[in-house]
């Protein structure tokens, strides 16, 4: 019976994990631009292939 | 491909001036070299992301030499070590995702930066870079070549990072984990399934629910106590003082329940009910980050002008350390930071900033030029005559009328409820208890707490805050962004509108041109154009502008007398043109209007007129808002076009004309005493008294990022004529509130026919309190949306 103890307490601590988890995220400042970083991850894509251009594009003047 | 606009920054282009490069059509030789520096850097993609995504480069020559000035970057900087510094800068013209691209990649083009991170909503970048590699001024010269010109005013000079507050999340944050805990704790006891283990384990259940609802009880709703106590201590009953009064009751019932063992209490609907309150209290808090409503002077001025020093030689300095007798060197385009002496021969100011007249004025050796002037044309020199703090722009903003931010509490809408409704909620508990205090003093106990804990004003305290954060965004949807929630209220209580005249009922973009007298024919059109292109004159300019294109011819002679015109000697013939004076003409009230003269191989010809052109919609506008308010119109101008006026606005208008800053707010102070809510549409600094002395300020902008004085709300230029819509709209939302209440008072009769009989459960609260949350804060958004499309103009 003492399960029901066990499997409450370990609900409270991954909760508790998940709630220090969120202050952490608000005190580092990551709520307060909600924008950019929604345009910036599909930039990342981008710059690779323009690297990749460029470095054909070395390797043609080469040739 | 777009044929008509430039490929760099989406202007149209005139055939004559375009330029072809790399297959594309640009409008300018500037916006050429920046696709120029994207192409050679492999970063053309630049112009993948957003069509024409860019701006036109401004001239900047020497403007940010002060950046060489160790102690002044010094104060710039967030951060600073040997090899790394950290510097924020605000750049106006972010506004799309190649914006972000480009700024984030600097690195690409300037060796020496680390990293860039923009944060968008802010408008700002926050660039790493090494000192030791790269000077800030040649990454701000870099920013600028790029069309990515950064705002460095007084206001960053110094200013440590402002704290942000964030302890509302917080406390949203731990109300809404006890609150989701507690509900899932509390399932088993809402069946009240009779089986073995549930009895087993209720002490085990009912501690750990106390437990958990003690972070939410003493921090989460803390705000609700400090602010109940304070309304005590002022003898005022506002909504909070039943709030407070409900969570505590609420809390200490609970508590009894369970150490009695008399039920599970009403931890759930407690913490549900703070979640909630937080939760309405974020939605209100809309704010724009981009926007700042409490500006004031520092924000234009410049970090530093140029000085010349004795010997002659040219040194930026802080414009804190301008002393009286400095010798102060002005570029065009910059701001005068004090007041002080012409010592060049003429100049030309646009005092449009502070006065808020469009037209420059000219001013000869020996003038004085006052703080805030902007200098057009021609580097000039100046003697100082007043340190900043001397100035009189300076001087005028400390002065104590215009710092004055009037005090006159606004009693919320809420407030003025709950004066009827916190005494009736005591009184009524008060009987009851009295009532069954003489049948069974432990049910009189009962009724006591639930009649509190029922009533406790929940969807009334929610009410406001949905209706007027909803309507908030739906304002900000359109352009018209409001300080804060409690605006919307006054707005709706507002009888008399005050309108200011130059750059408010009149655009300060283009001012009409048009011509009288004697017909010009094509080869006159085309002497005067090849006159015009010489002078750099602001109005000579605009004419250029007006005037169609013709072919190009060059003058053998030409001058120009500042202040009074030019003269141009061509094959074909003479041109002179400019004031009264300089033609010897004088023609009938040429002092109210501005006028150019055209006289042509020494026959007088006519003139072209430059009138304030006034705002699209602004005779339906006037016309509809006159039904239902006083109108006044508040000039800092001559009553020149007080005739057109006169014809075009409604009769009751009040037209008032030569008024100084100081004129307008005790204009309006005037109207105040006289019992009117006055709201106050301006636009310059001239009017900044009167935004801060009416009861709402509201500032119109061409240009949102750009300027606004301090005031309440910022509207879009483009949104004038819709003034109307917004007033229409704000009564409404107050209606809306109404009505909710209305609904709010429904549910709490429903929960005190529990209470007073004495048969609240805490399942019974537990549905009560989400069900009514919810039912109002839809009601509130579906209204307010539903009205906000009814008056689709």
């Amino acid at each position: 019976m003492s399960v029901i103890y066990l499997l409450i307490s370990i609900s409270i601590v991954v909760a508790i994990g998940f709630f220090v988890a969120f202050i952490r995220a608000v005190k580092t400042g990551q709520y307060d631009d909600d924008y950019t970083p929604s345009v910036r991850m599909l930039f990342d894509d981008e710059l690779k292939i323009n690297d990749s251009k460029s470095v054909k594009t070395t390797e043609e003047k080469q040739i | 491909m777009d044929t008509h606009h430039c490929f760099h920054c989406g202007i149209d282009i005139i055939k004559a001036e375009q330029i072809i490069f790399d297959d594309k059509k640009f409008c300018c030789n500037g916006c050429k070299t920046v696709y120029e520096i994207f192409s050679l850097n492999d970063m053309a993609c630049y112009y993948d992301f957003e069509k024409s995504p860019g701006a036109t480069p401004q001239e900047i020559k020497g403007k940010y030499d002060f950046l060489e000035n160790e102690s002044i970057v010094s104060k710039l900087l967030e951060f600073q070590e040997n090899t790394t510094a950290i510097i924020s800068l605000h750049i106006p013209h972010i506004h799309c995702s190649s914006c972000i691209w480009i700024l984030e990649n600097l690195q690409r083009l300037q060796k020496g930066i680390s990293t860039s991170q923009v944060n968008f909503p802010e408008k700002k970048v926050r660039i790493t870079y090494n000192p030791v590699a790269v000077s800030l001024k040649t990454i701000v010269n870099l920013l600028c070549a790029i069309g990515y010109e950064p705002n460095i005013s007084l206001e960053n000079y110094g200013t440590s990072k402002a704290n942000i507050d964030r302890s509302l999340i917080y406390k949203l944050g731990v109300a809404f984990f006890c609150f989701g805990n507690i509900m899932l704790l509390s399932f088993p006891e809402y069946f009240e399934v009779k089986e073995y283990w549930i009895d087993q384990y209720r002490g085990f259940f009912r501690w750990l629910i106390f437990a958990l609802s003690l972070p939410s009880f003493v921090y989460s709703a803390s705000d609700y106590y400090v602010a109940a106590w304070k309304s005590i201590k002022a003898r005022m009953l506002n909504i909070e003082i039943p709030i407070a009064l409900g969570i505590v009751v609420m809390f200490i019932r609970s508590t009894v329940d369970i150490v009695f063992d008399y039920g599970q209490g009403f931890f759930d609907s407690m913490c549900g009910l703070i979640f909630f309150m937080l939760l309405g209290k974020l939605f209100q808090q809309k704010t724009y980050s981009f926007l700042s409503f409490e500006r004031d002077y520092k924000s234009y001025f410049p970090i530093a002008v140029t000085k010349f020093l004795s010997d002659g030689t040219e040194m930026p300095i802080q414009v804190y350390d301008i002393q009286k007798g400095d010798r102060l060197l002005i570029r065009n385009q910059e701001l005068i930071p004090v007041d002080g002496i012409l010592i060049s021969e003429k100049a030309s100011v646009d005092y449009s900033f502070v006065t808020g007249e469009a037209v420059p004025i000219a001013k000869k050796s020996g003038d004085k030029l006052f703080a805030g002037g902007k200098q057009l044309g021609r580097v000039i020199e100046m003697e100082v005559l007043f340190s900043v703090s001397q100035s009189y722009l300076t001087q005028l903003w400390s002065n104590a009328v215009f710092q004055k931010k009037v005090d006159i509490k606004h009693k919320t809408i809420t407030d003025t409820i709950s004066r009827y409704f916190t005494p009736a909620l005591l009184g009524l508990a008060v009987l009851s208890f009295l009532y069954w205090i003489l049948i069974s003093v432990d049910t009189a106990f009962n009724v006591f707490t639930a009649i509190l804990i029922v009533a406790c004003p929940c969807a009334l305290a929610l009410t406001a805050p949905f209706t007027l954060g909803n309507v908030l965004r739906i304002m900000g949807n359109r352009k018209f962004y409001l300080k804060n929630a409690i605006v919307i209220e006054q707005l709706a209580k507002v009888d008399t509108i005050v309108f200011d005249k130059t750059g408010t009922i009149t655009t300060n973009k283009k001012t009409a041109i048009s011509y009288e007298g004697a017909a010009l024919n094509d080869f006159e059109l085309k002497l005067l154009k090849n006159t015009l292109r010489g002078s750099n004159h602001p109005l000579s300019r605009r004419l250029y502008e007006y005037i169609p294109n013709q072919a190009k011819i060059e003058p053998q002679h030409f001058e120009e007398i500042t202040g009074k015109g030019i003269s141009a000697d061509f094959v074909e013939g003479k041109v002179r043109l400019g004031s009264s004076q300089f033609l010897q003409h004088m023609s009938e009230n040429t002092h109210k209007k501005t006028k150019v003269h055209v006289e042509i191989d020494g026959i007088y010809k006519g003139s072209y007129v430059f009138n304030n052109q006034y705002r699209e919609g602004l005779e339906v506008l006037f016309d509809s808002l006159s039904k239902r308010y006083g109108l006044v119109i508040l000039s800092g101008d001559n009553d020149g076009e007080r005739k057109i006026l006169e014809k075009m606005l409604p009769n009751a208008t009040t037209l008032v004309f030569n008024q100084k800053p100081e004129q307008k707010l005790e204009y309006i102070e005037k109207l105040q005493k006289q019992g009117k809510n006055v709201m106050m549409v301006g636009d310059g600094l001239n009017d900044a008294g009167a935004l801060a002395q009416s009861n709402i300020g509201i500032a119109i902008s061409e240009n949102v990022n750009v300027f606004s004085p301090a005031c309440d709300g910022i509207m879009d230029a483009s949104q004038f004529q819709k003034i109307d819509f917004f007033m229409k709209f704000s009564k409404n939302a107050m209606k809306t509130i109404y009505m909710s209440f209305g609904l709010s008072l429904l549910y709490n009769i429903v929960g005190l026919s529990f209470a007073i009989s004495g048969h609240l459960l805490p399942i019974v609260a537990a549905i009560i309190m989400p069900l009514s949350t919810i039912t109002i804060v839809s009601f509130v958004t579906i209204m307010s949306n539903i009205y906000s499309r009814a008056y689709k103009y």
